[in-house]
């Protein structure tokens, strides 16, 4: 029998370096708590990001809830109203999701994807969860110190994050910008271990060609993430400064309440360069693991290689290097020379081009594919569509002359909701449904996946494709109440009132989500080692869920790529990545 | 029961020269960077964040000397020192610059002691090193309490611009800090020579990996960076 194979070949170069011992726990408290194994702490990660994103979910209801029946809750003034929504922002870009992609995701499939028993350096690894928990506890101090929590809005722009009239500006801006700077320390930890572990670490025959597109997105987010992290924890050092020390960074002469302070000469635009520069490469931290767990998704579930790979990777090393030239479109109404303007629209511009290959890539690996439209598959589409939407918007927010009246609009909210929201996020459900079977050896409930599913996708756009009709009429975001507007008609009031419901029942399907997640682990059914039939080598462990040191005695061996789907003439539709060609096989039995 | 994994450290291969090596190496399994350690590879991402770090605390200097409405104070006066009534400019800064220059002499032979496994010499100049550090940090400190002394603070002084003190004691601060926590580990680095932990592979106390002597050259790699961070600042605090 013979049949052809992209990339397979029967030759798997010998290890290049010697066997040493793992870390094996002797107590309960080591394999569980103090565990050095990623798997243990990608869970552990996991759970503190989920739980600190339910906390941050409940805050976006109490936005919704005053936006859309203001005047009615008499526990929400304008000032929790703005704490509520700068730590529902903080908390869901940096505390969940890039928690979540690179310390839950990286820590769980990178090893297991790239052949590796642990990752490089484990107990740096177990340092970086503990170091994120501090600065997670550190966030959550703040809610309760005198004053509360910062109100400054998620990008905490100086001058008036640290002036009096600011909610939070005795402690809760400090503790929130020490808890960044901690979280960075810890995200430095795991993020040089998943980088040295995809460079060094790989079982013999796994190429970087050969990766899985997942491990791409996750080894591209996390060196985006050691490059872009720096200008936060700078800025964060300096703005502490400014508030504590009386230094003026960031603090031009100003009168505050009638008062004339003792700042002078600072720069509050440094602070925003500072600031995007890290938070234009944070959209793709958390946008390339989404693309390359999507990539696997559709793979799989379509039974079909995916399309132009050489070209997904391309791009998503394309996208990462663009990501750092961006910056600035960011930034079009703190004023700037137009020829920077024209630099960055440009940029920004071109950054589509690579984003456009994937996504035309993505479509043409379902086109004609055996598509199984179980949960997993249900996200990925839905991640295809949600992604499109919020990109287009983004092509209207990234030329200058179209984003000043759009700027600080409910337009932008919607947008970047969009993109880089409830994007990530189906991707994060569409990837714990697909791995789930693997972490916990049962399947999630089906039809409890398709409720949660639907309700979420279909309640995502009741929310925001009105909010770009609002942002079109001139309704500014962060504004606690509108007021008497002339511009404003009255029916917007009835919209964001139908917004807030939907918000909330999107809100309440995910507990479906938790319940499913909690049955199934006692009650699910036995999934096997390898329910979705996948190529990967997560899903050719000896044990499932996988051992400590995950491959049990023999590391696999690589001998092609990792979507072998659907192959003419092979004798089931998949090829996980450690079959050898059959010449091989034919070969062995010969020798033997 | 024991399983076994792969380590950092293997034997030498095989390359081929120049651009083709660079290919083959990306291309092949396993390794991108051949023969380079798990470690060793750590250290330099590690060290190419921290020069982000680094880079944009001296931009945000650059920036807020440019913002700043009042003249910068002239660093020749404020850095000098008075010697037999003579005011000589930049002279401590000098002294401390050749000082730290020269502990990465002593570290680079420390690493090659080493690996000849001449672990006396070895310490010795590892502890040299630390010795040249602490006497950085020393003189740092003196520096500092001169400045403070004339009045210079983190949010004025009388010779200029508020953003001097500020943007001084910061970047030199979190350059001290860098300094002090390498002289911290070169000792540490200096026993295990010492003891031969390295040469007897001892797991190290925390992590548990078994020590070689390539741990001196990673202790090297940072040392030089917080060097070369130096002439950086040096340059731009300074000279400017």
């Amino acid at each position: 029998m013979s049949y052809v194979a992209h990339d397979a070949s029967a030759f798997a170069p010998p290890a290049e370096v010697r066997e040493v011992e793992l870390y094996h726990p002797k107590t309960w408290l080591g394999k569980y708590v103090f565990s050095q194994d990623a798997k243990v702490i990608a869970i552990q990660y996991a759970i503190t990001a989920i739980s600190i994103g339910v906390v941050a979910l409940v805050f976006s209801w109490l936005i919704r809830l005053q936006l859309g029946f203001p005047n009615t809750f008499s526990f929400i003034d304008p000032s929790n109203y703005l704490q509520f929504v700068t730590q529902h922002g903080m908390i869901m870009v940096i505390y969940l999701l890039t928690a979540l992609f690179l310390g839950a995701f990286g820590n769980y499939l990178i090893p297991l994807m790239i052949g590796a028993r642990d990752m490089v350096f484990p107990y740096v690894n177990m340092l970086s969860y503990w170091v994120y928990l501090v600065a997670v506890l550190l966030l959550v101090a703040s809610f309760f110190v005198p004053g509360g929590a910062t109100g400054a809005g998620w990008t905490l722009y100086p001058p008036q994050a640290i002036l009096q009239g600011t909610p939070g500006e005795s402690w809760g801006i400090i503790l929130m910008l020490v808890s960044l700077a901690v979280f960075i320390i810890g995200f430095t930890m795991g993020g040089l271990n998943y980088v040295v572990t995809v460079l060094q670490a790989r079982t013999r025959g796994m190429t970087l060609m050969r990766l899985p597109l997942t491990v791409w997105g996750i080894f591209m987010a996390t060196i985006l993430a050691l490059l872009a992290f720096p200008a936060l924890f700078v800025s964060a050092i300096m703005m502490i400064l400014d508030r504590t020390l009386g230094t003026s960074f960031f603090m031009p002469a100003i009168v505050s309440m009638g008062q004339k302070l003792e700042y002078a000469g600072g720069s509050p635009v440094l602070f925003q360069h500072l600031f995007w520069f890290f938070g234009h490469p944070e959209v793709y931290i958390v946008a390339l693991p989404a693309f390359g767990i999507v990539s696997d998704l559709l793979s799989v579930h379509a039974r079909k290689n995916i399309f132009g790979y050489r070209m997904m990777v391309w791009a998503i090393v394309a996208i990462g290097g663009l990501s750092f030239i961006v910056w600035a479109h960011h930034m079009y109404v703190s004023g700037m020379n137009p020829y920077f303007g024209f630099f960055f629209a440009t940029t920004t511009l071109i950054i589509a081009v690579p984003t456009a290959i994937k996504v035309y890539n993505w479509v043409l690996t379902l086109w004609r594919g055996n598509i199984h439209l179980n949960v997993p598959m249900l996200f990925a589409i839905g991640f295809i569509f949600t992604f499109i939407n919020g990109g287009l918007t983004g092509l209207f927010l990234g030329n200058v002359t179209v984003d000043v009246p759009l700027s600080d609009t409910m337009f932008v909210v919607a947008h970047f909701h969009m993109v880089m929201a409830i994007a990530p996020v189906l991707a994060v459900f569409g990837a714990i449904y697909h791995w789930y079977p693997k972490i916990t050896g049962r399947m999630l409930d089906d039809t409890l996946g398709k409720v949660h599913f639907w309700f979420t996708f279909v309640g995502s756009y009741a929310i925001y494709y009105p909010m770009h009709y609002l942002g079109f009429l001139g309704v500014p975001r962060r504004y606690y109440a509108i007021g008497g507007t002339d511009f404003i008609p009255e029916s917007v009031q009835s919209m964001n009132a139908g917004i807030t419901i939907a918000a909330l029942i999107v809100g309440a399907a995910q507990m479906v989500f938790f319940y499913n997640l909690v049955r199934s682990y006692f009650k699910g059914k036995p999934s096997g080692g390898n329910p979705w039939e996948a190529t990967t080598l997560e899903w050719q462990t000896p044990h499932t869920p996988p051992t400590h040191g995950n491959f049990g005695r023999e590391l696999p061996v690589v001998y092609r790529w990792a979507y072998d789907f659907s192959v003419p003439g092979a004798p089931q539709d998949f090829i996980p990545q450690n079959v050898p060609p059959p010449e091989a096989a034919t070969g062995a039995r010969d020798r033997a | 029961m024991t399983q076994p994994v792969r380590t950092g450290t293997g034997e030498a291969l095989p390359l081929p020269e120049g651009l083709p090596g660079i290919v083959a190496d990306w291309s092949s399994d396993q390794r991108a960077f051949k023969n380079v350690s798990w470690g060793k590879a750590m250290m330099w991402i590690f060290l190419l964040s921290d020069t982000f770090i680094f880079g944009s605390f001296l931009i945000s200097y650059m920036t807020v000397r440019a913002s700043t409405t009042v003249p910068w104070p002239n660093v020749s006066e404020v850095f000098a020192l008075t010697f037999f009534g003579e005011s000589i400019p930049l002279i401590l800064i000098a002294i401390m610059t050749f000082i730290l220059i020269s502990s990465s002499g002593t570290m680079a032979m420390a690493v090659k002691y080493g690996y000849e496994r001449n672990k006396k010499m070895s310490a010795i100049l590892l502890l040299v090193t630390a010795f040249f550090g602490a006497t950085f940090v020393g003189m740092q400190a003196f520096e500092w309490s001169k400045l403070i002394a004339d009045g210079v603070r983190p949010w004025g002084n009388p010779m200029g611009a508020a953003q001097f003190g500020s943007s001084f004691f910061m970047i030199t601060g979190f350059h001290g800090f860098h300094v002090s926590v390498g002289v911290v580990f070169l000792i540490i680095v200096a026993i295990k020579v010492l003891r031969g932990d390295l040469d007897r592979e001892a797991p190290g106390f925390l992590t548990g990996r078994k020590g070689n002597y390539e741990m001196v050259e990673v202790m090297g790699l940072y040392w030089h960076f917080v060097d070369l961070v130096w002439v950086f600042i040096f340059a731009f605090f300074y000279l400017w």
